[in-house]
């Protein structure tokens, strides 16, 4: 209804997200700095192995770690971060960061993207029929299920998964995204593909709908006892009508605010379930970087998952701003 | 029994009409043996405590009782037909189109999510089988009886302020046609200028439309400036039935007695209200006899075992042992 004031809501949500982001990179930046350990000695292979200090400051210098950390190291770190260069692995001896990322990205986003996307048409249903018939049968076996899936980690039903499937039916592949072997490219690898999905994506979809039949359920049981809904009521609207044109929208609000965040998570990778399945994504790339200390791929990697924790933060904003009007102001 | 006043054909009849909601196997009766007629055009104030039944007795007669409520005696007739107010579908029809309510405090019972304009026009489009452009002129035409000015109608309720809200909920309600309206509380919420104007309004809408209505409320003084009838209701009865004028001048039975002295009147230059001494009944639970008996200032040892019928005294009717043993002392000496 009113232009200008949804443009400045808009408006304002996009500074902060800006400044947020600011914030993360400049966090990101100090938490690695004081993490123990020194950069060169891991260079040159960890503080066991003899190296002349000579050495070290070689390396020290060739990398700028001789220089303050402010505001020398903060301004060279902000400008190349902004350039999009993330430095150099470690372990991945000259593989840049942002190629190691980019590589990993595509596998985990069809992974837990496909994932996200069953759970949440699944879940928000089932969720919001059984908080429409709070009471029922499938409201009872929606919320214990759903309770039960929700406390389960996921790299636990994972497991079984691939005990059930993999190892004792041998239904489908357990491991890796590929057979080995496979020529990239055909319709075969394509299925071949889609079979080494199957396991893992039921896995964090199995994880996550239970988050999403909680909230939805929450939400419309609180939505079926608003007043708004007697009046849908008494103006003689039918079951339906009320659950259409009254009810939906305004059960959806927390429930897109839950969707919006978590697609925050969709680049970050689901860590412990990749880890199961050898999954190539993002994920199985922390837990290698995590191990081998390679502190650039992590400190990459984490830049990415705070970034677009805020992007999704930013689309939950808008997107409620847009399904609430008493928001916009 | 149905008690018509001072004729004429009745727009409604409630008739012996008992509700009961049942909680966890406990059955509670919430209005007992309910019976009125009410004709067109006619405004009565519906008057009584927290429980005393008048909000069961409205929602009953516009069709919305709750899933826990059951109807376990009487009925209600629109225009001499019975209403299936007990069968949420089969009462769809008769909603809105014949009676609508007009809810307490506007702000929740307006979507929050909708533009007004949409949901007054929504009831045209659904029951009236109007176009969106039909259903959208005739939601304007009603903003502007109102006195709401049609741009307006693009707003969303937060941004109304309370007495907007309600006049949007009386646009509402009017959007088809009903001969019934039934104010559930709509000015309670209110400051006491933007009541006056709200009262004002219904008002006028029963005088142009020849609307009946029911006004729940548990506020004398609002009924007294906007109703030509009153019942008061006590534990699910109606205890007194009468004109405003006459009930206020002279009130026969003690509760409403009670009630009336306990309006605050800075006139009359008394510094404190007085209120009704007691509690209001467990309606589980409830008292033998008379469910005023305990708090009862003019309390009769019969008032403790035999409830008092619902009979006519008068041009009105009152349930209450003191009128009983008079007219029966008549009966007995003629």
């Amino acid at each position: 209804m009113n232009g200008g004031r949804t443009g400045r809501h808009i408006g304002s949500i996009l500074i902060r997200a800006i400044i947020t982001l600011l914030m993360v990179v400049v966090l990101n930046f100090v938490l690695f700095r004081v993490i123990p350990g020194d950069p060169a000695a891991l260079l040159l292979g960890g503080a066991r192995t003899s190296v002349t200090a000579e050495q070290m400051e070689a390396q020290r210098q060739n990398w700028g770690l001789d220089r303050p950390l402010f505001p020398d190291q903060v301004v060279h770190y902000l400008s190349a971060t902004l350039q999009g260069d993330l430095g150099y692995s470690f372990k991945f001896r000259g593989q840049r960061v942002a190629d190691l990322i980019l590589e990993r990205l595509p596998a985990t986003i069809v992974l837990v993207g496909l994932a996200q996307f069953i759970a949440i048409l699944s879940g928000v249903m089932l969720g919001l029929y059984a908080g429409w018939r709070r009471g029922g049968a499938v409201d009872h076996i929606a919320t214990g299920a759903s309770l039960a899936l929700y406390s389960t980690p996921s790299f636990w039903l994972g497991m079984l998964l691939v005990v059930i499937f993999s190892t004792s039916l041998g239904w489908l592949p357990g491991y890796g995204a590929y057979s080995p072997g496979t020529i990239t490219g055909s319709l075969d690898s394509l299925l071949d593909y889609l079979r080494h999905l199957a396991l893992p994506v039921t896995a964090v979809a199995l994880g996550l709908i239970g988050q999403y039949v909680v909230v939805a359920r929450a939400a419309m049981s609180d939505v079926v006892t608003e007043d708004y809904m007697v009046t849908a009521r008494a103006k003689g609207l039918t079951n339906g009508q009320m659950l259409m044109r009254h009810a939906f929208r305004n059960a959806m609000l927390p429930v897109v605010t839950l969707i919006a965040l978590n697609l925050g998570y969709v680049v970050a990778g689901a860590i412990t379930v990749e880890a199961v399945f050898a999954w190539p994504g993002i994920g199985g790339l922390t837990v290698e970087a995590l191990n081998a200390r390679d502190y650039p791929v992590l400190q990459g990697i984490f830049l990415l998952l705070g970034a677009s924790i805020v992007v999704a933060n930013l689309i939950a904003d808008l997107a409620y701003g847009l399904l609430d009007p008493r928001v916009r102001q | 029994m149905i008690h018509s006043s001072q004729g004429g054909t009745s727009l409604l009849e409630v008739d012996g009409l008992s509700v009961d909601y049942g909680l966890k196997g406990v059955s509670s009766r919430a209005i007992d043996s309910v019976s009125f007629a009410l004709r067109a055009g006619e405004a009565v104030g519906l008057v009584g405590e927290s429980g005393s039944g008048k909000t069961t007795t409205a929602m009953a007669i516009a069709g919305l009782l709750s899933p826990n409520a059951r109807v376990s005696g009487g009925q209600v007739r629109y225009r001499g037909n019975r209403l299936p107010i007990d069968d949420d579908a089969a009462m769809r029809p008769h909603r809105w189109s014949e009676t609508s309510v007009v809810f307490q405090g506007a702000m929740n019972a307006l979507n929050p999510v909708h533009r007004i304009i949409k949901q007054i026009a929504e009831p045209c489009m659904l029951k009236l089988g109007m176009s969106r452009g039909e259903a959208t002129a005739r939601a304007r035409e009603l903003l502007e009886f109102v006195g709401i000015p049609t741009d307006r109608g693009s707003a969303y309720p937060h941004e109304l302020s309370g007495g907007m809200r309600q006049r949007v909920m009386i646009a509402m309600a009017l959007a088809c046609r009903p001969s019934i309206i039934i104010g559930d509380e709509p000015t309670t919420a209110l400051d006491v200028i933007t009541q006056a104007q709200i009262l004002k309004l219904l008002g006028e809408l029963r005088s142009q439309l020849n609307l009946a209505l029911i006004l729940i409320t548990h506020d004398l003084s609002v009924v007294a400036e906007s109703c030509d009838r009153v019942m008061i209701m006590y534990a699910g009865r109606i205890v007194e039935d009468g004109s405003v004028a006459e009930i206020f001048a002279q009130p026969k039975h003690p509760y409403t007695r009670l009630l009336i002295e306990s309006i605050p009147n800075p006139a009359s230059g008394k510094k404190m209200i007085r209120p009704i001494p007691g509690d209001p009944p467990n309606l589980v639970n409830r008292p033998l006899g008379c469910a005023f008996h305990p708090r009862c200032p003019s309390a009769m040892a019969v008032c403790a075992t035999e409830v008092p019928s619902l009979d006519k005294l008068g041009r009105g009717r009152v349930a209450c042992h003191l009128h009983r043993s008079s007219q029966d002392k008549v009966a007995v000496h003629a």
